[in-house]
């Protein structure tokens, strides 16, 4: 594993840390991202677990709502809870505004409120090599609709609930609140084989324009 | 144990946000669209509890369905100390967190709530860490400073976070002969104790509450450590709340930025007029209550 892999982490909000534990873990380094220019130089980025609603407000007054949008539809990124509602084509109860990067429609609090909120274990999907993992779902939204290119690398009750289009991941439950590395280590395998650049000086010319 | 997983783990979510005190669904609404992270239902915000006086209970059913229905953002709501049916009625309402407050009149002048019992989390008020520790004792899944609700002086938060900062400092310092003792000292369970000797650090999210007033306020209680922040009276009892909810958010979420903390701190009108808390009453300070 590349120690010198950067890895963003949104921090304007929610479970950032846990997050940066993990990456740790797998010997990447997480990157704090709060202003446009923190994007530059990332291997790939993770959109935490949080409050979309605020998450999507606090993008737009740090002007980094359209310099995310572009960085994931080039750049790997894995979104959490909140973070694959952003990162939805659809979002629905109620409907807000989204990145559109991978091609689901996703339902808000789908499952209840926090009362209803429960750990499950989760079975791999057709698309995931390796055994199943725990689940934790806070107040967790739900996987309504995937499109053709969508894969599902974890279900639960027959419905996916952790999915892949290339190298945008979307998972409606939160492995950074387990000691299961798996969804993290997939997530820096796909980081690492989309910047050909790890092994060089990370701050190349391939980082992104974010002006 | 994976029900306190599940509790701490909706604290995890708000971290870095602000939760806001609402009376209605239009101030449930205002909250929302300024990208609070929660709102806390309640009867009256602590100012008006304060300024009219008689017993503060758990805010009515109908209140507290209606901000539920208007809001995608969590919703908490706040039940008397040591009233447990209150929390029972809460839990059955579906709230997302109860806040078993000292800014309401208490039910129990000696037992907390048995937090334990219920699959919805507790948030509690702290001043110290003892406190702090029989709370998460108790069940609690989030801790949050007391400071001196409704006061809009943010002098007693500040005291309350540096004083649990530093008596965690100090447990991480002691030999583990010397924890027992400890654990006498500051009425705490001695597997908390330890625990917090062995990580510096709460073994629940740790917010902070009572008197934030502005931007800065909530910046500062952010620098000295707390992970989120409550804003109380602070927002409806200003010139234009709307306003202050957005520079509150911002600042939070930036706390750490004093260009963006100049920038927030413009044109928000008058502040909430605030009180000496060296003036109140002993009777008249909400953090006394809590045992």
């Amino acid at each position: 594993m590349n120690a010198r892999l950067q890895i963003g982490i949104l921090a304007l909000q929610g479970a950032v840390e846990p997050h940066a534990r993990l990456l740790g873990r797998i010997g990447a380094s997480p990157v704090y991202v709060r202003k446009p220019e923190q994007l530059s130089g990332l291997a790939g980025i993770i959109l935490p677990g949080g409050e979309s609603t605020a998450m999507i407000h606090l993008l737009k007054l740090n002007r980094l709502w359209e310099p995310l949008r572009e960085f994931v539809q080039t750049r790997p990124v894995l979104g959490v809870c909140a973070g694959a509602i952003l990162l939805a084509r659809k979002v629905t109860h109620p409907e807000q505004e989204s990145l559109g990067a991978i091609d689901i429609e996703i339902a808000r609090n789908a499952y209840g409120r926090q009362v209803d909120s429960f750990t499950a274990e989760l079975k791999p999907g057709v698309a995931w090599e390796g055994t199943p993992i725990e689940g934790v779902f806070i107040r967790a939204p739900r996987i309504q609709k995937v499109g053709a290119g969508v894969d599902v690398l974890f279900e639960h009750k027959g419905e996916p609930v952790l999915v892949a289009q290339g190298r945008c991941l979307a998972g409606t439950f939160h492995p950074e609140l387990t000691d299961s590395i798996a969804v993290h280590h997939y997530f820096i395998t796909q980081c690492e084989a989309a910047t050909p650049w790890t092994t060089a000086s990370p701050n190349t010319s391939a980082s992104l324009s974010v002006n | 144990m994976s029900e306190m997983k599940l509790k701490t783990g909706l604290a995890e979510m708000l971290k870095g946000g602000v939760i806001m005190d609402v009376v209605n669904r239009e101030q449930a609404l205002i909250a929302e669209r300024s990208g609070a992270v929660a709102v806390m239902a309640l009867e009256r915000v602590p100012a008006d509890i304060r300024k009219e006086g008689g017993v503060a209970r758990m805010a009515n059913a109908e209140i507290i369905q209606e901000i539920m229905d208007a809001v995608s953002i969590p919703v908490m709501a706040k039940a008397r100390i040591g009233h447990f049916v209150e929390a029972q009625i809460l839990e059955a309402l579906g709230v997302d967190y109860i806040d078993e407050s000292e800014v309401l009149t208490p039910a129990d002048d000696r037992y907390h709530i048995d937090k334990f019992q219920y699959s919805v989390p507790f948030v509690c008020g702290a001043r110290n860490l003892g406190e702090a520790l029989r709370r998460i004792g108790e069940g609690a899944a989030m801790i949050r400073t007391k400071g001196e609700a409704g006061s809009g002086n943010i002098v007693e938060a500040v005291r309350h976070l540096r004083e649990i900062k530093a008596q965690m400092r100090r447990l991480t310092t002691l030999g583990p002969e010397e924890l027992m003792n400890e654990s006498k000292e500051l009425g705490a369970p001695l597997p908390l104790v330890k625990l917090v000797a062995q990580s510096g650090k709460l073994p629940v999210p740790n917010f902070a509450a009572g008197g934030v007033a502005s931007p800065a306020d909530a910046a500062l209680c952010m620098q000295l450590g707390a992970e989120a922040v409550f804003v109380g009276s602070g927002i409806f009892k200003s010139e234009n709340p709307e306003k202050l909810a957005h520079a509150v958010v911002e600042a939070t979420a930036n706390f750490q930025d004093p260009q963006i903390l100049a920038r927030c701190s413009r044109g928000l009108g008058v502040a909430m007029r605030g009180l000496d808390i060296t003036k109140l009453r002993p009777e008249e300070r909400l953090q006394e209550r809590g045992w």
